[in-house]
């Protein structure tokens, strides 16, 4: 379970999130929404210790996060802006990289990995250098490095980023399955339809706040409208029109 | 596994599979410096030993009018060669370097010479070139010897003593041995030392900092429950390792090369045996933490790749400036000196070289400046990479 409460972080004069609450449970996906600059990838960055925040604070299963809580990173798995492998490294070294350091090392780091080749359908890609992936096929190895150790929570930060039609229906079918198996899934994207497609709990954010948060019904009931993407982009006009006033 | 030597395997893997990587860590390093420096000792022995040994060859025009002074210079080691037809078409065929030189001599020569006034003589030369400049210098002492010697007789002739117009007599007494000598020419061989640290380990530090950023990677790197601090260690120690490679293969590489120096045959010795070898390695090695936390702090400070590259640039001079300025100044190693890294090391490598006894006190020094420097530079990485700034 993922918790945030009274987030707040400042770049210089950049106020990025100013007020971000929201919690996502276990066995759940819960989808960040929000235009370019909301707020989002600061929102998870510090989520997993990448950055420390000005005011609140953000737990992972209970444990407080940050640059120093190691502790809470343990309970995490990334897959960050970009998946960010080493192209020389073939896509299992990647992730035994990512395994080792998490403590993980012999039989059963190996017998994990095979695990999770097996499960996002890398095939024998896994055997190859990660220069030249396709994007999907990068998405994938960055999945399976977030998972290596298996751990409850898992953060994506626009994942379906660059993804074509296949990668993006594969990618859902992943995510649900972890779902299914009791994990706590945050992932954020400008995209409405993917959100719509993918999530059970919504959190709209806009101009580092949180506009509007529940399941996608609560949401179209509270703005009064027959999609979620015409109560989006009410629920966002109306929070612009206050930020502005 | 510790999460530092995680990171440590991680680095040298990728890093070998980096032909960039590769390239200037073991093969530019280790071949450059030492053929180059081989390369050009040899050329410059060469010339040397030529000098002595080889006829210097001019062109002598009008050599009826002075047989004796020809005579004289051929006696000398001048052996003379054909020239060109007239004075007006010497100047395009010294600058052709066909001949070098054309000495000319006026058809006033034996008059003004018999009435014991000043004779000239003309001597052709193209001053641009360095071949054609040394055997004027060598053209130009055997005529003045020459016009000494005459002038010596011409006052014995008439009962002065010669002494009298030579108030300043110069003895040069060379004391230098002769592995001091060639120790000048090796100075140049501490400074390809160092350089080779700095250039062995400067791609894989570039790649395991700037590069990482760069590719994304850095990010889901924090995001495990690993601190930062490890994963700096891990960086730095893959940098050193590299850089020691690059160190050992460019000792060997010119502890071969040199054998092929003919030093001997001018009287110098570079000893480059096992036991000067060691000196030197142990000498350098409190270098290696230092190149590699240098090229780390650099690496880390730059945005991308190339930003990275450009800065290296400097980072590999600032090691060679406290050499050069020794070097220009001709300065002699004082304590405080000792503590001054790449600077103690050049004047402890030029000691063993010299086949010198090297104090203790002053290989402490030197070791300690330079684990110093070191470790100050580290913390410096250390604070850098807490930084939130360091993911861009």
């Amino acid at each position: 379970m993922i918790q945030v409460t009274g987030l707040a972080k400042r770049f210089g004069k950049v106020e990025a999130v100013r007020d971000v609450s929201f919690t996502a449970p276990d066995g759940r996906i819960t989808g960040l929404l929000g235009p370019n600059g909301a707020g989002k990838s600061t929102t998870l960055r510090l989520l997993y210790g990448a950055l420390t925040p000005d005011r609140g604070e953000a737990r992972v299963d209970g444990l407080l996060a940050g640059p120093e809580q190691t502790e809470a990173r343990r309970q995490l798995g990334v897959l960050p802006h970009g998946a960010g492998l080493y192209p020389h490294l073939t896509a299992r070294e990647n992730i035994r990289y990512f395994g080792e350091l998490h403590g993980m090392s012999g039989p059963t780091l190996e017998k994990r990995i095979t695990e999770l080749v097996a499960m996002l359908e890398l095939g024998e890609a896994a055997e190859r250098k990660t220069q030249g992936f396709s994007q999907g096929q990068k998405v994938k190895v960055g999945i399976a490095r977030a998972l290596v150790h298996s751990p409850r929570n898992l953060i994506l930060d626009e994942p379906t980023n660059g993804l074509d039609v296949m990668a993006i229906r594969s990618l859902r079918e992943v995510l649900r399955g972890l779902r299914a198996a009791g994990h706590c899934i945050l992932f954020s994207s400008h995209v409405m339809q993917e959100v719509a497609a993918l999530c059970d709990d919504v959190v709209i954010i806009a101009g580092g706040c949180v506009v509007a948060s529940g399941t996608p019904e609560q949401l179209r009931e509270q703005a009064g409208t027959a999609t979620l993407e015409d109560a989006f982009v009410l629920l966002l006009g109306r929070a612009t029109a206050e930020v502005q006033s | 596994m510790k999460p530092w030597w995680v990171v440590v395997r991680k680095e040298v893997l990728e890093s070998l599979r980096d032909r960039r990587t590769l390239l200037s860590a073991l093969v530019l390093a280790p071949l450059f410096g030492p053929l180059m420096f081989s390369f050009s000792m040899q050329t410059m022995l060469q010339r040397g030993l030529n000098d002595q040994d080889k006829p210097l060859q001019v062109a002598v025009m009008g050599k009826e009018h002075a047989p004796n002074l020809v005579h004289w210079l051929e006696s000398q080691g001048l052996e003379e060669v054909s020239a060109p037809k007239d004075e007006a078409s010497i100047p395009a065929a010294v600058r052709d370097a066909k001949p070098r030189l054309v000495l000319v001599i006026g058809p006033d020569y034996a008059q003004r010479f018999r009435a014991a006034k000043a004779a000239g003589v003309k001597v052709y030369v193209d001053s641009s070139d360095q071949d054609s400049r040394r055997d004027f210098d060598r053209l130009d002492r055997l005529l003045q010897s020459y016009s000494n010697q005459t002038s010596a007789l011409r006052l014995a002739a008439r009962g002065v003593d010669p002494g009298i117009a030579v108030p300043v007599v110069v003895d040069e007494i060379d004391v230098s041995t002769p592995a001091a000598r060639a120790q000048s020419l090796l100075a140049i061989l501490s400074y390809f030392l160092l350089f080779s640290m700095l250039i062995g380990g400067m791609y894989v530090a570039i790649d395991a900092t700037a590069g990482e950023r760069e590719r994304g990677s850095l990010e889901p790197l924090v995001s495990l429950p690993v601190s930062r601090d490890a994963l700096v260690a891990g960086k730095f120690i893959a940098t050193m390792a590299f850089s020691c490679v690059s160190l050992i293969l460019t000792l060997a590489s010119f502890a071969i090369s040199l054998r092929f120096v003919p030093l001997e045959s001018i009287g110098m010795s570079a000893n480059l045996g096992p036991k000067v070898l060691a000196g030197v390695f142990l000498t350098l090695l409190p270098f290696l933490p230092l190149a590699a936390a240098l090229l780390t702090l650099v690496a880390s400070f730059a945005r991308s790749f190339r930003e990275a590259q450009s800065w290296m640039t400097g980072a590999l001079l600032v090691p060679t400036l406290p050499i050069m300025v020794a070097a220009m100044t001709g300065m002699k190693p004082t304590a405080l000196m000792m503590a001054v890294p790449s600077l103690s090391q050049h004047f402890l490598i030029a000691r063993l070289l010299r086949d010198e006894a090297v104090p203790l006190t002053d290989g402490l020094l030197s070791a300690g400046g330079s684990l110093l420097l070191a470790g100050v530079l580290l913390v410096l990485v250390v604070r850098l990479w807490r930084r939130e700034k360091l993911l861009g």
